[in-house]
């Protein structure tokens, strides 16, 4: 199991990679760049040049690339610089300067003097070569957003992932407490009145979409019986890893903001959770192993809760994991319609901006997470089914 | 030997969008304590419904008991509640099915899956239903089995299984034993290892066993008495050697013609002509009649009634074949050439 776990985890490398690069080439193959407008004006020609070699989109693609992924001190340790007939390598919080080193806090420098001043001379402008720019996605630094230009893309993450976690995660676990029951229900009395009932509320739950769903339960709910409070759900802590330990959390509040985006999203994973727990439910209850377990005298409720539930949550598992993935990492529309200040937006605005730091750090925390999950979807295979061994 | 079953004018019917499918049409039989019974007929005889039946094992829908009674031990068991039959089924009736393949539960242990049914019905805590399912699996000839019991089915060979599901049988001691073509699914070595087993269990234990199979093989060994079943219904009844030796009816004849003989050189084996009737659309007359050689008039227009020709001998035919007609030792032997 370990052994697996490892293994998986090292498979991991080359995937992300692999979607780091496709996403960055084909983020640049994109016409157009992040610099293209300013508002609604355009930026003259000398301001964007400017603003691309700050951010290094004057290099070539490949020195991007490798920056962006290793951070620029490594790729520039790599290329040499030749400046005013003085090599500079940066290493780390080292300058090795015509072979002296230097040690330099690279942070300081940047932003209280921007240069490495050297035997008099300004030799290493830290402004457009190593300051306010990648440490490396090796490093978890996902760089500086083009777009929102005071804040990283980390900071971006950090400030909206939470809440887009919160909302994905409750509407999951509300689609499981639903949808499971819902479809064995269902399952059970198949062709019976409550079959018809869950199936058709199932349809329904897949059929109407949350910019329906969502401002009607507005109307309903926050506009004309005025129960809960819209758009006033903040990303403030205490986040999901404290919530549950923080002594005196206002639960009431919490949820009375939750609610409603809550159920907007989670109607639709419920309904496509009761669908695949009906359909598996109906195809294990007709196997021979259920009429064992009938045959022993177990009463229906051991029989199905023994016998046939661990064998038919199989298919729901497995689209919990890419289901996971997706909704931690926010939902554009429940998000805009509840004035939620999520992740979701970015992973659409971040392309049509060309903001490329955005597009790569939104899709690389997606298939990060999305590898992460499929890993745990693996294992709870094999703790549903011991036939599934992880060797 | 007191009388242990009594099943009379028993009818299962499955209700489907194609129309009634009358399964079980209307058999009777009893069953002594400790004596074996042989059911045999095709696929789609009726077999396995009519023994689910007795246990009300049945899907319900679209199956439904539709009449008749089974008197177990001086219960009625159709008339029991759903909590009355689940304390009979799996405690004083045991079940072994088909195909062990798909029969044990693939996500749990084959000793929690015994332990279960000792739980529920002998009121046993897990530490004595772990020592008794560790002694049964033994006495079904699981070597090791302390270290088996928490092992998964698919650990397990065929045959193995098959032993597993005896084991879960006669867990509780039942006083009837189903065993619905517990061989079928298995290689022939190991089909004789599991009717001497079940043979063997019997004598230790005691109980009756009710033997279902389409291989007049397999039980004229181990039967004491035989069933034949077609489309339903009991054809013929009759104690094992008089069953071989005296059959009467042309479908009974038919099967025993169609037993591979090491006494005949010819390499083709006998078979009956034609398919089993619809059972949505039954024959009004004998649901044989299609297939069979001996045909009157008289068989199309009324179905014929199960008398008693010789004590404990049934048969359900208009005709005496041994009178009736040439007298061959199989009767389809005429038409060989």
């Amino acid at each position: 199991m370990f052994k697996f776990i490892v293994r998986r985890i090292l498979g991991f490398i080359p995937v992300i990679l692999s979607v780091a690069a496709i996403t960055f080439f084909a983020s640049k193959a994109i016409p157009g760049g992040p610099f293209d407008f300013a508002g609604d004006r355009s930026l003259p020609e000398e301001v964007v040049k400017n603003l691309e070699a700050k951010y290094h989109l004057d290099w070539p693609g490949w020195k991007q690339f490798t920056s962006y992924m290793i951070g620029d001190e490594l790729t520039i340790f790599r290329t040499k610089h030749e400046i005013d007939d003085v090599n500079v390598f940066i290493e780390g919080d080292k300058a090795i300067v015509n072979g002296n080193v230097m040690l330099l806090d690279n942070k300081t420098l940047c932003k209280e003097s921007g240069y490495i001043v050297y035997g008099g001379f300004t030799i290493f402008d830290l402004d457009t070569e190593a300051c306010g720019t990648s440490q490396g996605v090796i490093r978890g630094d996902l760089g500086p957003s083009f777009r929102y230009r005071a804040r990283t893309v980390n900071d971006i993450i950090n400030e909206t992932l939470p809440l887009s976690a919160q909302l994905g995660l409750w509407s999951i676990l509300v689609g499981l407490i639903i949808g499971i029951p819902a479809g064995i229900v269902a399952a059970l009395h198949q062709n019976t009145i409550w079959d018809y009932l869950a199936t058709f509320v199932a349809v329904m739950g897949v059929s109407i979409p949350s910019m329906v769903l969502g401002p009607v339960l507005i109307v309903i709910f926050a506009n004309n019986l005025g129960w809960f409070p819209v758009a006033q759900w903040g990303a403030k802590p205490p986040y999901f890893e404290n919530m549950f330990l923080t002594p005196g959390f206002d639960w009431i509040n919490y949820f009375s903001h939750a609610i409603l985006p809550v159920l907007t999203l989670g109607t639709g994973i419920s309904a496509v959770f009761a669908r695949l727990t009906r359909a598996s439910m109906l195809q294990i209850i007709r196997e021979d192993f259920i009429r064992t377990a009938r045959a022993k005298g177990l009463h229906e409720q051991v029989v199905i809760w023994r016998h046939a539930l661990r064998n038919s949550l199989i298919p729901v598992v497995t689209i919990l994991g890419p289901l996971a993935a997706s909704l931690v990492t926010g939902t554009l529309i429940v998000e805009q319609i509840f004035g939620l200040n999520g992740l979701g937006k970015h992973f659409v605005q971040s392309i049509s901006n060309r903001d490329y730091a955005l597009v790569l750090g939104t899709t690389l925390l997606f298939a990060v997470l999305l590898v992460i999950s499929n890993l745990f979807v693996d294992i709870m295979y094999a703790w549903l089914d011991p036939r599934i061994r992880l060797e | 030997m007191g009388r242990l079953l009594e099943v009379n004018n028993l009818q299962t019917q499955f209700f489907t969008q194609d129309g009634v499918v009358q399964a079980v049409n209307d058999i009777s039989f009893y069953l002594d304590e400790g004596e074996t019974l042989g059911i045999v007929g095709e696929s789609g005889s009726g077999k396995s419904v009519g023994v689910m039946s007795l246990i009300r094992l049945i899907p319900i829908p679209p199956g439904k008991i539709v009449g008749g009674e089974v008197i177990f031990d001086g219960q009625n068991l159709v008339k029991m509640t759903d909590n009355e039959i689940r304390s009979v089924r799996g405690n004083r009736i045991g079940m072994i099915f088909q195909d062990p393949m798909t029969s044990l539960n693939p996500v749990l242990t084959i000793g929690r899956q015994i332990m279960e049914a000792l739980e529920l019905h002998m009121g046993m805590d897990k530490t004595q239903s772990r020592k008794r399912t560790v002694e049964l699996l033994e006495k079904v000839g699981i070597s090791g089995a302390a270290d088996q019991v928490d092992r998964y089915p698919h650990q397990f060979s065929g045959g193995m299984r098959q032993r597993v599901m005896i084991a879960m049988g006669l867990s509780c001691n039942p006083q009837l034993l189903i065993a619905d073509e517990p061989t079928t699914a298995l290689d022939v070595t190991i089909q004789a290892q599991i009717v001497e087993l079940v043979q063997k269990l019997q004598e230790d234990l005691g109980m009756a066993v009710i033997w279902i199979t389409h291989d007049l093989g397999v039980v004229a060994g181990i039967a004491d008495r035989i069933i034949v079943m077609y489309a339903g219904q009991t054809m013929e009844e009759a104690p094992v050697r008089e069953l071989f030796a005296k059959s009467r009816h042309p479908y009974t004849h038919g099967l025993i013609a169609s037993l591979p003989r090491l006494d005949q050189r010819s390499g083709k084996l006998e078979s009956i002509e034609g398919l089993p009737p619809d059972l949505v659309d039954l024959p009004k007359g004998c649901p044989f009649y299609a297939r069979c050689k001996y045909r009157i008039p008289k068989c199309d227009k009324q179905r014929p009634k199960l008398d008693e020709i010789s004590p404990g001998h049934y048969v359900a035919c208009h005709i005496d074949i041994n009178k009736d007609s040439i007298t061959t030792e199989h009767p389809w032997e005429e038409d060989k050439e």
